[in-house]
């Protein structure tokens, strides 16, 4: 659009026409204030904050609703501005509590910085005010009515943002009050004899996101500190594949740093204003009671508590005795969806260079390694990567959704594709053998029979109105759902040569766990297992491995002589009978005592994705910092326990960890309960230009490695990634993995939905209380929300 | 039964079916009904447009704008259907004129929307009536069924090709706001009666999104008349810039109140005095609101003076709708101020912090005033909060509330402190018990 | 449209709202009209009015309380048979608004939204109901009685007692 010239408190600007009067001011870095202005909710100009005076308007004029025009003369700021600002405070202040020192959003609170801005604290008004009790909504939604100045952002973001329209506006006047979508007489909870009205939605938190005064507040944080009592670090929710942002604040306690509260003040991250249920409010597993805080042994034929050094030796000692017994091939690893690509990768170079195998799995929800090999060799017609990044949902032109329901296992995809239907008009199409909720949003659907994605990839050539309008769409983004793999993945890529392409897999970093090669059939980047820089470099096994399945096999038939599983819960996710175990040495690193590390010889309690740094890769392929938040005595980081064990098996851990060159530095030691001094060692030389490379057990040292041997890794920019940006990276596009007819694919879908996360699910006390909350009144809707809790 | 007034002063142009049966269609017919409907399709959409605007006439629903102005706003081309609305929302306390034209004349109405129709060439119109005037839905809704059942409403309209028009009638449920315009095309299409952003104006993005012309049934029941006996005319009835009469609804303290039909520019004092009577039981006239709540109030001093929107708005305050309020000297203003604000505060609709909290806090303050525990604070305090609403809320009833309150408390400020002091009239009117604590606990 | 299997409104009101959904450009339009209509036939808007008319009409049931609490005609609990509505607003009260809502307070022993033990009358203050020059006036239910005094008014209120002995 053209741009235009006018003058904001005599300056000189331009914009482009039709830009709000206060969204060009801020890019001018001219604030003026608003409660009822949310950028991409529709405009309501109610709370009268950003009147300014326009050049011939007789009246005020707020600038939320006013477009820049040619010529036009605006005043921003003055006595009369102020004035009326001021009284605008005053009235809503004069039936406000004034709770400041007890409210939660005390510190981050728009009114309170519009009060002391304009200076409207001296009270005139005499009469009692309205008081109502707070109320409980849901586990995770309160809300306080006094509080509430009803700028209407929660309903709007309810509805517009997330498309669920769980709250509305209701009586008149200054009786008008925000109301949730179960009024008190249906929702058959009581309290003292009083029905309560109750929520019933995804509990994504965006409405107390979006709230700018402490009238909605989080169940998970409210009372339990006060804002300027935490530290806020960024990092990546570790729950789904979208690789959201979030921000937790954390508290020191006598064990260490407690996660006490997740948001999005850090607005930075892709998914921008985005957060879901999961993101916002289930960190809480980290502090479950039944953390593993101390490495176990079995003896005699019970799980003792032991030192790390006794833990670490036995099992070192053992996985080298077994190996020199029973040979490399006897040996299984099994990886995780939630560790970091550091980890991973030093996983697999453990299990290929340490022991000696290519029998290294994970457990896979998506198929990567077929995404990557039918993509290698191709390119748009612009010459442009065929991988799509989350933010290509944001800015594609169309989208084709085929299987999959975003709504429920990639939140922020869906908010992406809303947005973008809602804001900029993309255009999409959606193929499910369910009508999924997005459907809404479609401007086509094609229903799909249960298991007919062939029968419909095959449509995509004919002469329907669905498979033209979708061939016809130069900028296309397809989306798969992970009910397509194998063959069908690729006949669907070789479907549409125009399109972009992305796989839904299902926790953080499953991605990265293929793309670091925790796979027993490719070497990390998809390599084959021969042929590489990397293969020549670490002279790792030139058969493939086992898989998953065929580790449990081998260890039913006797012939599997160790296990060591990171991260992963295989018993309880394949359903395996635990007696295929028990001729097995089995070494269990993770949070929990899960289905799995009960069955183990040796446990060892590791830290989760909260409480460690390093890097992870989402289904998309962007790449993100991860950064160590919380704290917890007693566990250490995957990659630590992996070196660890490496140098328990007597391995030269220099040719594990390129660590140390020339500088002596902190080994880990000082971790653990009021450390965080390897920490700020890594703050003070990021800080310095240099790089945190201290320790063999600072994930950062093996970066380099991933870097140099890593096909598709070797784009990534360091500075963007230390300064908490996102990178699009894609697999090599020639080189790769030929793909065998007969490979099995071996994808198993989660079936998580909003409220689970793998096994994690039952350690989140704030995932159970709102499963049991939605399924109060609506069972049916729920019912498919409720799936396996695993 | 309201019954109907009458006074020699009258110029009966759009009274003269009152009381002559004419909701009944054969009546109708007789007296000169539809023939405007004929003759304006045969003249076209510009001899419309060009006769509204040459009649001066200025809508009657408030702000007075003039009509043949508002209807040339509308696109001639346009994506999106356009409509007609008649505004029978009719809820400015001292307002009760629309009342009459929908029991008396319903045929009016219709004629005059699609007049409005053919002029701005839509094919839609609505009536739009208080959910409280359910007897005079069911009068409206008689009319336009017979008005249908004789060709008059419907496709061909008199047998002419391509002339349709269909009338909707319906009924809100309880909302002063939603008179408002905008409110009223939210209500229409089933949502709280919040009023909508402009630009854009309804006659370019209105009801379902199409350009729509929306007018007080008062303006609408006129344009029959204008187009029989032409612009000039009509005009030459009122005085300059104010074309035409007017239905004056005279309430209160008169000894004969009712709706009279007079010429715009009459003499408020012998609308008062000869119209309706003069002041009930002889007694002296204290004050009068000259169009409906809304307008500040005019003291006894200040009544010499033409009924026109001009010259009302030259002496500081409206012409409004037309509903002229008689105080007699036993009145208190306190009262009167506190049961003014009393009903701005039940009808806000709460979109906007000024109005919301500002109608809130006044009546919470007059309420206290008026139970005897004001101070001379309390009465700077109204003032301030009343400045501080004024051209600062979304829609004008914000302004609705903070003029006559501004009104009582600048022109009667004796009379509040004496109120102070303990001075009480003879004959209070109110009994109101303080505010009380139940006062938000639940729905309205 | 939703299809209504069972509806709790008479067949005839079911068959308006059947007509009432089709009429306008858009379905919705017609809520604000069925929730009066079916306020008058169930005597308040239920939970089960709300149900149905948001099947009927494609909408939220949030959606049918949002609008549905904005307007001051439709209420959610039972009133009285008879719902005497006193307006006192301005030009009502000049004339004796106030006098007249005491007046039924004493008479019917209930004040503001409360109704008679029989369920035969509830009390209401209105704001202006449109018939300012033949003040003071009331509303019972739909019906418009003007120029009242207190005897005019018991007359009134009798008439309706006495057609229920009938
Ligand atoms: C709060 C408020 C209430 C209103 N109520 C009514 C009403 O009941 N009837 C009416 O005709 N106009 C009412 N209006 C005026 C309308 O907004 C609009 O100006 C009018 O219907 C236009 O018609 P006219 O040009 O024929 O006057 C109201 C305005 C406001 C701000
Ligand atoms: S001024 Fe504001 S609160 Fe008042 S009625 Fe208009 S929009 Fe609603
Ligand atoms: S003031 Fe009572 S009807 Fe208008």
């Amino acid at each position: 659009m053209a741009e235009v010239t006018f003058t904001v408190d005599g300056q000189k600007l331009t914009a482009p026409a039709g830009t709000l009067l206060l969204e060009a001011c801020k890019a001018h870095g001219i604030e003026i204030p608003a409660f009822c202005y949310y950028p991409g909710l529709s405009l309501q100009a109610a709370c009268r904050m950003c009147v300014v005076r326009i050049e011939k308007v007789p009246k005020l004029q707020t600038a939320c609703t006013t477009p820049v025009a040619e010529g036009m003369v605006v005043t921003t700021e003055s006595p009369e501005i102020a004035q009326a600002r001021k009284a605008t405070l005053q009235l809503l202040l004069g039936n406000h509590p004034l709770d400041c020192p007890v409210c939660d959003a005390g510190g981050e609170c728009e009114l309170q910085d519009m009060t002391f801005k304009y200076g409207a604290a001296d009270s005139f008004y005499a009469e009692p005010k309205n008081h109502r009790e707070e109320q409980k909504w849901s586990p995770v939604v309160y809300f306080d009515r006094p509080r509430c100045i009803l700028c209407y952002r929660c309903v709007r973001m309810c509805g517009e943002g997330m498309d669920i329209f769980a709250l509305g506006v209701q009586n008149r006047g200054s009786s008008s009050v925000i109301a949730p979508n179960i009024p008190p007489q249906l929702s058959g909870i009581s309290s003292h004899g009083e029905d309560l009205a109750q929520l019933d939605c995804e509990q994504c938190g965006m409405c107390i996101d979006a709230c700018p005064v402490g009238a909605l507040t989080s169940g998970t944080y409210r009372y339990k500190t006060r804002p300027w009592e935490m530290n806020h670090t960024a990092t990546i929710c570790t729950h789904c594949g979208d690789g959201c942002k979030t921000t937790l604040g954390v508290r020191p306690v006598a064990d260490g740093a407690e996660i006490v509260r997740g948001d999005n003040r850090d607005k930075s991250g892709m998914n921008g204003d985005f957060l879901c249920n999961k993101g916002r409010y289930a960190f809480d597993f980290a502090n479950h009671t039944e953390r593993l805080t101390q490495p176990l042994m079995r003896k005699d034929g019970k799980l003792i508590p032991v030192s790390w050094e006794e833990a670490l030796d036995f099992a070192g000692t053992r996985l080298r005795e077994l190996r020199q017994q029973r040979g490399a091939d006897s040996i299984g690893v099994i990886g995780s969806n939630r560790t970091t690509n550091e980890e991973n990768y030093i996983l697999q170079k453990f299990a290929r260079t340490v022991i000696g195998t290519n029998n290294i799995d994970h457990h896979r929800t998506a198929d990567f390694v077929t995404l990557a090999s039918s993509l290698q060799g191709t390119s748009t017609a612009a010459g442009k990567s065929r991988f799509a990044s989350q933010r290509s949902v944001q800015t594609a032109a169309a989208i084709l959704l085929v299987g999959g329901d975003p709504t429920n296992q990639a939140p922020l995809t869906a908010w992406n594709i809303r947005t973008g239907v809602r804001l900029n008009k993309t255009r999409l199409y959606v193929a499910n053998h369910e009508t999924i909720k997005l459907r809404r949003q479609a401007k086509a659907f094609a229903p799909v029979a249960s298991f007919g994605y062939g029968a419909f990839i095959q449509s995509l050539g004919e002469q329907t109105d669905f498979a033209k309008a979708v061939r016809a769409e130069e900028d296309l983004v397809v989306l798969v759902g992970n009910e397509l793999h194998g063959g069908e993945l690729a006949n669907l890529i070789a479907a549409l040569p125009q399109a972009r392409f992305a796989l839904f897999s299902d926790y953080v970093n499953s991605r990265g766990a293929a793309d670091m090669g925790v796979l027993p059939d490719v070497l990390p980047g998809y390599q084959p297992l021969s042929g590489s820089a990397l293969a020549a470099e670490q002279h790792t096994p030139a058969t493939a491995g086992l898989d998953l399945l065929a580790m449990f096999d081998a260890a039913s038939a006797g012939n599997l002589s160790a296990l060591y599983v990171v991260g992963s819960n295989p018993i309880k996710r394949y359903g395996i009978d635990p007696a295929a175990l028990k001729s097995t040495f089995l070494i269990v690193q993770d949070l929990f005592l899960t289905e799995t590390a009960a069955l183990a010889d040796v446990v060892l309690p590791a830290a989760n994705l909260y409480e460690k740094s390093g890097t992870v890769t989402n289904s998309y392929g962007d790449l993100q910092l991860v950064s160590k938040a919380a704290d917890k005595s007693g566990v250490r980081s995957d990659f630590e326990l992996i070196v660890r064990l490496a140098g328990h098996m007597g391995h030269d851990l220099r040719s594990l960890v390129p660590f140390s060159q020339g500088l002596r530095a902190d080994m880990g030691q000082t971790r653990g309960v009021a450390s965080g001094e390897a920490d700020r060692h890594a703050v003070f030389l990021t800080a310095n230009h240099l790089e945190p490379r201290l320790s063999a057990f600072d994930p950062f040292a093996i970066l380099d490695e991933i870097q140099r041997l890593v096909p598709g890794y070797d784009k990534l920019l360091r500075l963007q990634l230390l300064s908490g940006n996102d990178q699009h990276l894609a697999p090599a596009s020639s080189g790769l993995t030929q793909i065998a007819l007969t490979r099995k694919d071996l994808v198993l879908a989660s079936s998580d939905n909003l409220f689970t996360s793998g096994s994690l699910t039952r350690y989140s006390p704030m995932l159970q209380d709102v499963q049991r909350h939605q399924s109060s009144w609506s069972p049916g809707e729920t019912a498919g929300q409720m799936a396996p809790a695993d | 039964m309201p019954t109907l007034a009458s006074h020699p002063d009258e110029v009966k142009v759009l009274s003269r079916r009152f009381g002559l049966g004419a909701a009944n269609i054969d009546k109708y017919l007789e007296l000169d009904g539809y023939k405007a409907t004929q003759k304006a399709i045969a003249e076209g959409p510009e001899w419309i447009i060009n006769t509204m605007k040459a009649s001066g006439l200025r809508g009657r629903g408030g702000a007075g704008f003039p009509t043949g102005m508002k209807w040339s706003f509308v696109p001639k081309v346009s994506e999106k259907p356009k409509y007609i609305l008649v505004n029978g929302d009719e809820s400015e306390p001292g307002t009760c004129k629309d009342h009459l034209i929908f029991r008396e004349d319903p045929h009016s109405i219709i004629e005059g929307a699609l007049i409005a129709g053919l002029a701005v060439g839509a094919k839609m119109g609505f009536i739009y009536l208080r959910g409280e005037y359910r007897y005079l839905l069911n009068i409206m809704e008689k009319a336009v069924a017979d008005a249908y059942a004789r060709g008059f409403l419907g496709k061909n309209i008199f047998g002419n090709q391509g002339v349709d028009f269909d009338v909707i009638t319906q009924t809100g449920a309880g909302a002063y706001e939603v008179g408002e315009e905008s409110a009223l095309m939210e209500s229409l299409e089933g949502k709280r009666g919040v009023p909508r952003i402009r630009p854009p104006f309804p006659a370019v993005v209105g009801l379902y999104g199409g350009p729509t012309v929306i007018n007080n049934a008062e303006t609408i029941a006129n344009a029959p008349h204008i187009v029989l006996m032409g612009g000039e005319a009509y005009a030459k009835l009122g005085t300059e810039r104010n074309g035409g009469t007017r239905l004056f609804g005279i309430s209160g303290h008169v000894e004969r109140p009712g709706v009279y039909e007079l010429p715009m520019g009459y003499s408020l004092r012998k609308a008062i005095y000869e119209v309706a009577g003069g002041i009930r039981g002889g007694k002296k006239l204290k004050a009068v609101v000259p169009g409906g709540a809304s307008c500040p109030v005019l003291r006894a001093d200040e009544i010499d003076i033409g009924l026109d929107f001009d010259q009302l708005a030259k002496a500081g305050t409206m012409l409004g709708s037309g509903g002229i309020v008689v105080l007699d000297e036993t009145v208190s203003i306190v009262e009167f101020a506190l049961r003014t604000i009393r009903f701005y505060q039940h009808e806000s609709c709460g979109w906007c912090i000024p109005c919301r909290e500002g109608t809130d806090w006044i009546k919470k303050t007059l309420t206290r005033f008026h139970a005897g525990g004001g101070t001379k604070k309390d009465i700077d305090n109204v003032q301030y909060i009343a400045e501080n609403m004024l051209g600062r809320t979304f829609c004008p009833l914000g302004d609705a509330a903070a003029m006559p309150t501004l009104g009582f408390v600048k022109k009667f400020r004796s009379e509040f402190e004496q109120y102070v002091d303990g001075v009480r009239v003879a004959n209070p009117l109110i009994q109101i018990t303080p505010v009380g604590a139940n006062e938000h606990a639940g729905a309205h | 449209m939703a299809a209504i299997s069972k509806s709790i409104f008479t067949p005839a009101t079911a068959a308006r709202f059947d007509k009432l959904a089709t009429i306008y450009p858009v379905k919705r339009s017609a809520l604000v009209p069925m929730l009066l209509y079916a306020q008058d036939e169930v005597g308040y808007v239920s939970d089960a009015v709300i149900t149905e008319i948001a099947q009927r009409l494609d909408l939220l049931e949030l959606d049918v309380r949002n609008v549905l609490s904005y307007y001051s005609m439709l209420r959610t609990k039972p009133a009285g048979k008879y719902n005497v509505q006193v307006c006192t607003n301005i030009s009502c009260m000049l004339r004796g608004g106030f006098e007249l809502l005491d007046h039924c307070k004493n008479r019917l022993g209930i004040d503001h939204k409360e109704t008679t033990a029989d369920g035969l009358f509830s009390l209401e203050e209105v704001e202006c109901i449109g018939a300012c020059c033949w003040a003071p006036a009331v509303q019972v239910n739909y019906d418009f009685h003007d120029d009242l005094t207190p005897e005019k008014l018991d007359a009134v209120l009798d008439a309706y007692r006495a057609r229920e002995s009938k």
